[in-house]
């Protein structure tokens, strides 16, 4: 017996399971305790109230909503529109970062010393300043409904948004679509039939150009051909506001700047780290092979540096998504706005809510961090 | 901190097995009453250029702790805004939630609180600028609205315009000041809340004629101060406190002359006041309970005048909280 406690492994694992024991214990007088403590109280609880009458708006839906709707859809509204901002966030700030971070490294006097106080100043700005900050200037200085900017009839900008057409696809638009994807398909034929080229021969083909041509122009041959099949619907005033085409918020607008902007300054500092860990060597080697600074940046430098880089970026894409959860402050409908605010002050349960939003938040970040860890296993650098 | 809050009150949920019973002896140990209120609303709540609380809401806050601990300035004020405020109370985090708070079916019955007798009869109303030359609510077809998260206003509108045959959009936000700020930047067309809070509003407004407020009283909003289900005594406490502010005004009892009142020939003031009968003790409170009240915070009719009425920025009258025999529904159970 004693023998075996010496065993390390068996050690090991009988420690193991004395702490998930534990745990469980821990656990489960909390769940119980919890849910004695609620009874008591008089508090509702259950998971019924998911499919009770919202009974409030929501302002932008990417799927149909009323009031009528259940706190069911609301949470998935939420969700969506969680997604969709930090989706776009995602893309701004990794260009915006990645064109900063470059930018700091620059032997311009100038440029270097813009990047470096863009980073200076909005890192060190909470960033719910930043979103409420973005929030009141845009609505201070856009114009008011009846003085909107008018852009050709068809774009419209004021406070309350930027209003602009709204694409509707009638039955022969599928084709189009099929133009584009094969258009898509083209390019990245042509791409690789470029490289092969290249290292064949040491000639150029104008690949990007002919597939840009392509991608613009077998879709409008298809438009065309299925005789127009895409009409727009046009933003108009009638009564208070703009009806019809697809408007951008300015909550959405005011919380994917702040959201980006200050994102980017910590992508730009994990870029230019990046870049800066890149061996001198290989930068001077770029140039003695005769590469232009664009040339050994795009090809040799950065291509390395991403993939040190990633790593840091990848915390800061999920850090986004969770500092979108800030929009309470200026109304922008997502997760934590109306399902964690609005749906929990009006059922009351807290617990319940509050447990399903902090494990979509779990699960959230597990899928990305799943997605990029995945990335960037793939883009290592593989040894020849 | 919202979010702090809301998990701190899980936790005490989780981990404490809460005293039910037992607020009053809590109050008297800690020597100071806790009390939820709004974090800036003139006439109800606000903190003045001193620090110092103000308002209706707060009278009552300081009427009870007169009550209980026999000094109206024994309180302590935990601002609220109107998401945080019911976990506040379930997590005893406050003793007494006074935060111009809506008595409703459904709070009353899911929440694990009560609702201890209405301070103030409102109602919701709108708010649109004058230039938009709108004078009734029906005229609001696809107007943008602005509201604040966790109120009955947010429910309210939509069964308003929903039973008008109307649209609208609301935006919604979680702190009063960004929904002032966004109505006044003309980012919606209206604003809508307690009549109360439209006035309120309307006190910090730069150029408050600019600004309508619609005839149309669209829900009823009885304001009312909340406890804690389950522990009887404290509710009683509550709900009694306010009765008495109330009986006050209806036996002429004021903050000025309720030393010379102990000395009145009327049975029902002699028993308010503690000269004759048990009505402390049978709270489990002084003699002299509801005498240190009135004395330290006025009657209701005070409290309202002080903080509201004619001769405040507010300027709100009587109306539905005139006493009952004065045209109003302010009415208190007897103190029998
Ligand atoms: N009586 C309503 C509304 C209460 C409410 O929160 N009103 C807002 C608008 S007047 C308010 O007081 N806001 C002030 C704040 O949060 O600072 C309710 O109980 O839901």
């Amino acid at each position: 017996m004693l023998a075996l406690l010496r065993n390390e492994k068996v050690r090991g694992i009988l420690y193991q399971v004395l702490v998930i024991t534990g745990f469980l214990v821990v656990a489960y007088f909390i769940a119980i305790n919890t849910a004695h403590n609620i009874e008591v109280r008089g508090i509702k609880s259950g998971f019924g109230f998911l499919h009770s009458t919202a009974g409030f708006d929501i302002t932008e839906s990417p799927i149909p909503f009323s009031p009528q709707s259940t706190h069911w859809d609301v949470f998935k509204v939420g969700l969506l529109n969680t997604l969709i901002v930090a989706f776009a966030g995602i893309i701004l700030s990794t260009i915006l970062g990645l064109i900063i971070g470059v930018s700091r490294l620059s032997s311009n006097w100038l440029i270097n010393r813009l990047a470096a106080g863009y980073i200076e100043t909005f890192r060190n700005i909470p960033v719910l300043l930043q979103i409420l900050f973005w929030y009141n200037v845009v609505l201070a200085t856009l114009p008011t409904t009846r003085k909107s900017l008018n852009f050709l009839d068809s774009v419209f900008i004021n406070n309350r948004g930027i209003f602009v057409p709204n694409p509707i696809f009638e039955p022969g638009a599928w084709l189009i679509g099929a133009a584009l994807i094969a258009a898509l398909l083209a390019g990245w034929w042509l791409h690789r039939y470029a490289i092969k080229l290249h290292e064949a021969t040491g000639q150029n083909f104008p690949a990007f150009w002919i597939s840009l041509g392509l991608v613009i122009g077998l879709p409008l041959l298809a438009y065309f051909i299925m005789g127009r099949p895409v009409t727009f619907d046009y933003p108009a005033l009638k009564g208070f506001n703009f009806q019809g085409g697809k408007v951008f918020t300015p909550e959405f607008l005011a919380l994917l700047f702040a959201l980006s902007i200050y994102t980017a300054t910590f992508i730009a500092e994990a870029i230019r780290s990046g870049i800066e860990a890149v061996p001198k060597g290989q930068k001077e080697a770029a140039t003695a092979l005769g590469l232009t600074p664009m040339q050994s940046l795009r090809f040799v430098v950065l291509p390395q540096a991403v993939r040190i880089a990633i790593p840091s970026i990848i915390n800061q894409y999920l850090n986004l998504t969770k500092n979108s959860s800030l929009a309470a402050a200026i109304g922008y409908p997502e997760l934590v706005t109306i399902f964690a605010g609005t749906s929990l002050n009006q059922t009351g349960q807290a617990l319940e809510i509050l447990g399903i939003t902090m494990l979509t938040y779990l699960l959230i970040s597990l899928v990305v961090s799943m997605i990029l860890n995945w990335f960037n296993a793939k883009m290592k650098i593989k040894e020849r | 901190m919202k979010r702090l809050l809301k998990l701190s009150a899980i936790a005490a949920l989780a981990v404490t097995t809460l005293s039910m019973a037992g607020t009053l002896d809590d109050v008297k140990k800690a020597g100071v009453l806790k009390c939820g209120v709004n974090t800036g609303l003139p006439g109800f709540s606000e903190a003045d250029s001193k620090g110092a609380w103000r308002g209706l809401d707060v009278d009552y806050c300081r009427a009870l702790a007169a009550a209980v601990l026999g000094d109206a300035s024994k309180v302590k004020y935990t601002p609220l805004n109107a998401k945080e405020r019911f976990t506040a109370l379930q997590s005893g985090e406050i003793d007494v939630l006074s935060r111009n708070t809506t008595n409703t079916e459904t709070r009353d019955t899911t929440l694990g609180i009560n609702f201890a007798g209405v301070m103030y009869y409102d109602g919701q109303g709108f708010m649109v600028p004058k230039s938009l030359g709108i004078k009734s609510a029906k005229e609001l077809d696809g107007a943008t609205v602005c509201i604040q998260a966790g109120t009955t206003t947010e429910l309210n509108l939509a069964d308003y315009f929903r039973s008008n045959k109307m649209k609208f959009k609301a935006i919604t936000f979680d702190t009063n000041d960004q929904v002032d700020k966004a109505f006044l930047a003309g980012r919606c067309d209206i604003l809508t809340t307690d009549q109360s809070g439209l006035y309120a509003a309307r006190t910090k407004f730069k150029n408050p004629e600019k600004f309508v407020i619609l005839p149309e009283i669209i829900s009823k909003e009885p304001l009312a101060p909340a406890v804690r289900q389950g522990d009887d005594q404290w509710f009683n406490i509550a709900k009694w406190t306010r009765n008495a502010l109330l009986t006050a005004e209806e036996k002429g009892i004021t903050s000025a002359n309720v030393d010379e009142m102990k000395k009145s020939n009327d049975p029902e003031t002699k028993r308010l006041l503690g000269v004759e009968g048990t009505m402390g003790k049978n709270l489990g409170l002084d003699a002299d309970a509801f005498y240190r009240a009135i004395k330290q915070v006025g009657n209701y009719g005070e409290i309202f005048e002080r903080n509201v009425g004619a001769n405040t920025p507010l300027k709100i009258s009587r109306g539905l909280n005139a006493l009952w025999n004065k045209g109003g529904m302010q009415y208190s159970p007897p103190f029998r």
